[in-house]
């Protein structure tokens, strides 16, 4: 008789997954009339799942036999995919309705993406690693073309799918190899293995390059990037938005728990790797973008240039660098949640317009979303006092504490390019004079997010204590372990 | 007063006021535009009143930081919201605090479109420039630094007059960003060194030989194209003549002297050795700056650019002025910033009083205007003679005294800057005899009025300025006395320190 492992520390996925099911019992009794109703649900989920998470949830924990971990990291990290979904549900809410995409598995396909999420978050052995991702990739292959009768969508989808399936073949076989050359699949049994700091094979590296190509694709980073800005723009805008945040989030917290707990030892090796991409990124993310005309491209590329900044304090390898990664995705989950807020308010009579000139003159139209929206701005674009400003900081911090100043200074000079077509957007906004106004009322649920991520992002230097901190402790909880 | 954080006051008063315009300025759009007018002055006006205060409890006789506030604010990376004002920046909070509600004024009728958003970016404005001559801390000092691109940005792209605003505005975002980053990746480098921002702790830490050459170009990248230095200098004449008539006023008269203040607060003390190494280099860049821009302001159609570069030329004296290290030298290149900032925004104030009428800066549109304006013609006669420098006026002293220090360095330097003096007088002159004198033979002139009341209230504090400076230049001088001996003295102290060392090392070497 074997002994039930314990279940406590996966109570909030466990949750999670029984709520997941039931709400799809509940769509299938009630029909597609019951959208609403499960959507909310779907976010009253996500809510409780975080109260779990932070209040019955004890820290550091382990169980599975450790394939699942909870650990402060995963709690911070869980808890901003967690909003992140949360944000992504109620804007897509009034969306899909409008646009007769209401169907009840709409809801539920977030929820199992962000269950996915979770998973991956807390994995603590490739394999489970796999699991989460997998459940994961798949519901936002099908959340991407889930507007199978238009063109644009079903080839989002099919490229991503596509795409994805060879990042998870890498990954896997990276994993193999990995398994193969020290007989375990275990995050500390590789760790434990690598301990020694003995010679490292040229199989074991490959398998190690395998494993980050693979990661690298999930974040989207240079030169795994290709599928990104055509997903984007493919994708429904609010699935849109929600790609560009939650599963972002819980790639990265996937990248840094794989790169510091199993190879942590072997930073040598893999910091090339990943100074490598982050310089990439950053400059593909400031170039390309300059030139684009569709604000969900743009914002493809600037997600693209984030993540380089962001990996930049994974490369410097060091539990400043985590902490400088972890402050950067909360900041950067406000910023783009808001930013997609306003992208969704963009409908002229009635129709979504995608074009970045579409912006024109909207002080004129919508002072306030415009204010907001150039808070949004010119905080990507790093300018003080605004967040965005702070989460270079920190990163920028890691990096010359590590020594790495030529990541630093190429970081800066690509953060200027960036600003560029950052403040075109402000220009567009405020110098220019409007063409059409989008449609108004935005929306109660709009205003609320706007709002909710606006004031953060403008008033984060007031209080930064409280972000600053958990980081710091999620970063210390990665590196005690 | 005293228990008063009288600077926090005054640098959040005018973000609190423009926070007030913001709820409070409601119902039909000739209401906004009065009651925003009215706050924002009066919110300057304020502003003003609370700075006088820091004028007169400051203690003249001490070089430390006074009116000094601390409050943690990360924890755990050392950085805090630390204020404080000495000798070098005391006075630059105050000519913030004069020129705003100047520029208020200024703008009272020329600005009709979005008055509301133009006075809240004036005020978030005045807020980050007064916070930046205030801050103790880098970090605090680089928000500062850095958050002044925000409005002005705005300023120059919404509420500029040329077709060519939004390459300006562009241009003098992404310029002064750039040197700003590396500026910032030098402040990240101090801090893992020295384990702190603060800059009271900063400037008694010594960095090595090496590390504050990098340090030194990093910074100067910032301050250079801040205040600005030729060849960096491209985006201010374009800035200018884009940017509305209070925009050039402030960028004029507050925004350059970030860049010579940034110089004198962390380039110089913190950074002896390498400014030692690097003097050479900023008077040759100086020179060059005073003879070219002079030329280049000789040959000018446009009254806003020719002013502009006769900015950069007095700049170029600043910056000889500081880099001598000598007292008469800094004490000048002070008195010449505070003094460019009055003057230089007087004249700008001065084009936009017959660019409101003609609604042209172009030189040759205009021409006789002594006939009809003649106090206007006698106001832009003082401040033109304050920028050549006329002896009773501000411009004179500085001038003067920088010159007095370069002569004591270098003879060469000090003839060479000595032309720019000159050719100032040329330019300046020549711009004068021809918008002001001759006769009024243009059709379109002939009904321009005079100064009106508004007009004379915006000129009359700064005319004040210019004659107080120029006649009594000690109650300036005064002000920063203690604050420029202790600058030179530890300057002094460090370079003796690092050459004893150097000594050290070679007579330990020679006995091995």
């Amino acid at each position: 008789m074997t002994q039930i492992p314990d279940l406590l520390p996966a109570l909030p996925e466990i949750f999670l997954a029984i709520a997941g099911m039931a709400l799809l019992m509940l769509g299938a009794f009630k029909g597609d009339g019951a959208t609403r109703l499960v959507a909310y649900l779907t976010v009253m989920s996500f809510v409780i799942a975080g109260f779990l998470l932070l209040v019955v949830v004890e820290t550091p924990a382990e169980t599975f036999n450790g394939m699942f971990v909870a650990d402060d990291f995963a709690v911070f990290m869980k808890i901003l995919a967690l909003l992140g979904s949360a944000f992504a549900v109620i804007m897509s809410q009034r969306f899909i309705e409008r646009e007769q995409m209401a169907r009840i598995e709409f809801p539920v396909l977030f929820l199992f993406a962000t269950l996915g999420m979770m998973m991956m978050i807390s994995a603590g052995d490739l394999l489970s690693l796999y699991l989460g991702l997998e459940l994961q990739s798949l519901s936002l292959y099908v959340v991407a073309a889930f507007r199978r009768d238009t063109v644009r969508s079903s080839e989002a989808g099919l490229k991503y799918f596509v795409l994805g399936a060879l990042s998870s073949g890498m990954l896997l076989y990276g994993a193999s190899l990995v398994y193969g050359f020290t007989g375990t699949t275990s995050f500390s049994g590789l760790a434990e293995a690598f301990a020694g700091g003995g010679e490292v094979g040229i199989g074991l590296i490959l398998g190690i390059v395998f494993v980050s190509a693979g990661l690298a694709f999930k974040v989207s980073a240079v030169p795994f990037h290709m599928w990104t800005p055509d997903v984007y723009e493919g994708a429904p805008t609010p699935v849109t938005a929600f790609f560009a945040v939650a599963p972002k989030i819980a790639a990265i917290a996937l990248f840094v728990r794989v790169m510091i707990e199993p190879f942590g030892e072997l930073v040598q090796q893999w910091q090339q790797i990943v100074l490598a991409i982050s310089i990439l990124s950053m400059i593909l993310g400031a170039y390309a973008a300059i030139n684009q005309t569709n604000i969900k491209r743009l914002m493809a590329y600037s997600s693209i240039g984030h993540v380089g900044y962001a990996l930049m304090g994974l490369a410097a390898g060091s539990e400043a660098g985590v902490r400088g990664v972890l402050v950067y995705m909360a900041i950067y989950l406000a910023m783009n949640v808001g930013t997609f807020a306003c992208i969704l308010c963009m409908r002229v009579n009635g129709r979504m317009v995608e074009g970045i000139n579409d912006l024109s003159g909207l002080s004129r139209t919508h002072p306030l979303m415009a204010l907001v929206l150039a808070v949004f701005m010119f905080s990507m674009a790093g300018i003080p006092p605004l967040a965005g400003f702070f989460a270079k900081l920190q990163v920028f911090l890691a990096a010359i504490d590590a020594g790495l100043i030529t990541l630093a200074v190429i970081g800066g000079l690509t953060s200027v390019v960036g600003a560029f077509y950052y403040i075109r957007i402000i220009k567009l906004m405020y110098f220019d004079d409007p063409v059409e106004s989008f449609d108004r009322p935005i929306g109660n649920d709009m205003t609320l997010v706007l709002t909710g991520t606006g004031l953060f992002t403008a008033f984060f230097f007031l209080f930064p204590a409280p972000i600053v901190d958990a980081a710091a402790r999620a970063a210390a909880s990665l590196f005690a372990g | 007063m005293g228990e008063w954080p009288i600077l926090s006051l005054t640098t959040f008063v005018p973000i609190v006021g423009a926070g007030f315009i913001f709820l409070l300025a409601r119902g039909s759009a000739e209401t906004v535009a009065r009651n925003s007018r009215y706050m924002a002055l009066w919110t300057s006006l304020i502003t003003f009143a609370l700075s006088l205060f820091i004028w007169f409890e400051f203690d003249r006789s001490t070089a430390e930081f006074q009116f000094v506030e601390h409050v943690e604010w990360f924890p755990d990376l050392g950085i805090a919201y630390h204020m404080g004002v000495d000798g070098i920046s005391m006075m630059f909070v105050l000519l913030c605090t004069v020129l705003v509600p100047v520029c208020v004024l200024a703008s009272w009728e020329s600005i009709k479109d979005r008055v509301k958003e133009y006075m809240i970016s004036f005020l978030i404005l005045e807020t980050m420039m007064i916070g930046m001559f205030c801050a103790l801390d880098y970090v605090v000092f680089y928000i500062f630094f850095e958050g002044v691109l925000i409005p002005m940005f705005v300023i120059i792209g919404v509420w500029g007059s040329g077709s060519r605003r939004v390459y300006a505005a562009f241009k003098f975002f992404l310029f002064t960003l750039l040197g700003s980053i590396l500026m910032l990746l030098a402040l990240l480098a101090m801090y893992l060194e020295a384990g702190t921002t603060d800059v009271p702790t900063l400037l008694a830490t010594e960095f090595g030989y090496e590390m504050q050459i990098w340090l030194w170009l990093a910074m100067f990248a910032s301050f250079a194209v801040k205040i600005p230095m030729w060849p960096v200098h491209t985006w201010l004449p374009d800035a200018h003549v884009e940017a509305p008539t209070a925009g050039s006023v402030i960028l004029a008269g507050v925004l350059l002297k970030m860049g010579g203040y940034g110089f004198l607060r962390f380039s110089i003390p913190m950074l002896p050795e390498a400014t030692e190494y690097f003097t050479p280099l900023v008077y040759t860049l100086s020179v060059v700056a005073i003879i070219y821009t002079s030329l280049v302001a000789l040959a000018q159609e446009d009254m806003k650019k020719l002013i502009a570069y006769s900015s950069i030329a007095h700049m170029g004296f600043v910056t000889i002025g500081m880099f001598t290290l000598t007292t008469q030298g800094i004490h000048g290149s002070i008195f010449q910033m505070l003094s460019h900032g009055v003057v230089s925004a007087a004249l700008f104030l001065a084009v936009g009083v017959v660019y409101d009428r003609l609604h042209s800066r172009e030189i040759a549109r205009y021409g006789g205007l002594w006939n009809n304006m003649p106090r206007y013609g006698i106001v832009f006669m003082i401040f033109m003679l304050a920028s050549v420098g006329l002896p009773g006026t501000s411009g004179f002293v500085g001038e003067f005294l920088s010159l007095v220090g370069a002569f004591q360095v270098n003879t060469w330097v000090a003839f060479l800057a000595s032309t720019g003096v000159i050719l100032g007088a040329a330019y300046m002159l020549y711009l004068y005899r021809r918008v002001i004198f001759g006769r009024l033979v243009k059709e379109d002139l002939k009904g321009f009025s005079d100064l009106s009341f508004r007009e004379m209230a915006v000129f009359a504090p700064l005319l004040v300025l210019v004659f107080w400076m120029g006649i009594y230049p000690t109650s300036f001088i005064d002000v920063m006395d203690a604050s420029v001996a202790q600058l030179i003295e530890n300057y002094e102290a460090a370079l003796q320190a690092a050459a004893d060392r150097e000594a050290l090392d070679a007579a330990v070497a020679a006995s091995q």
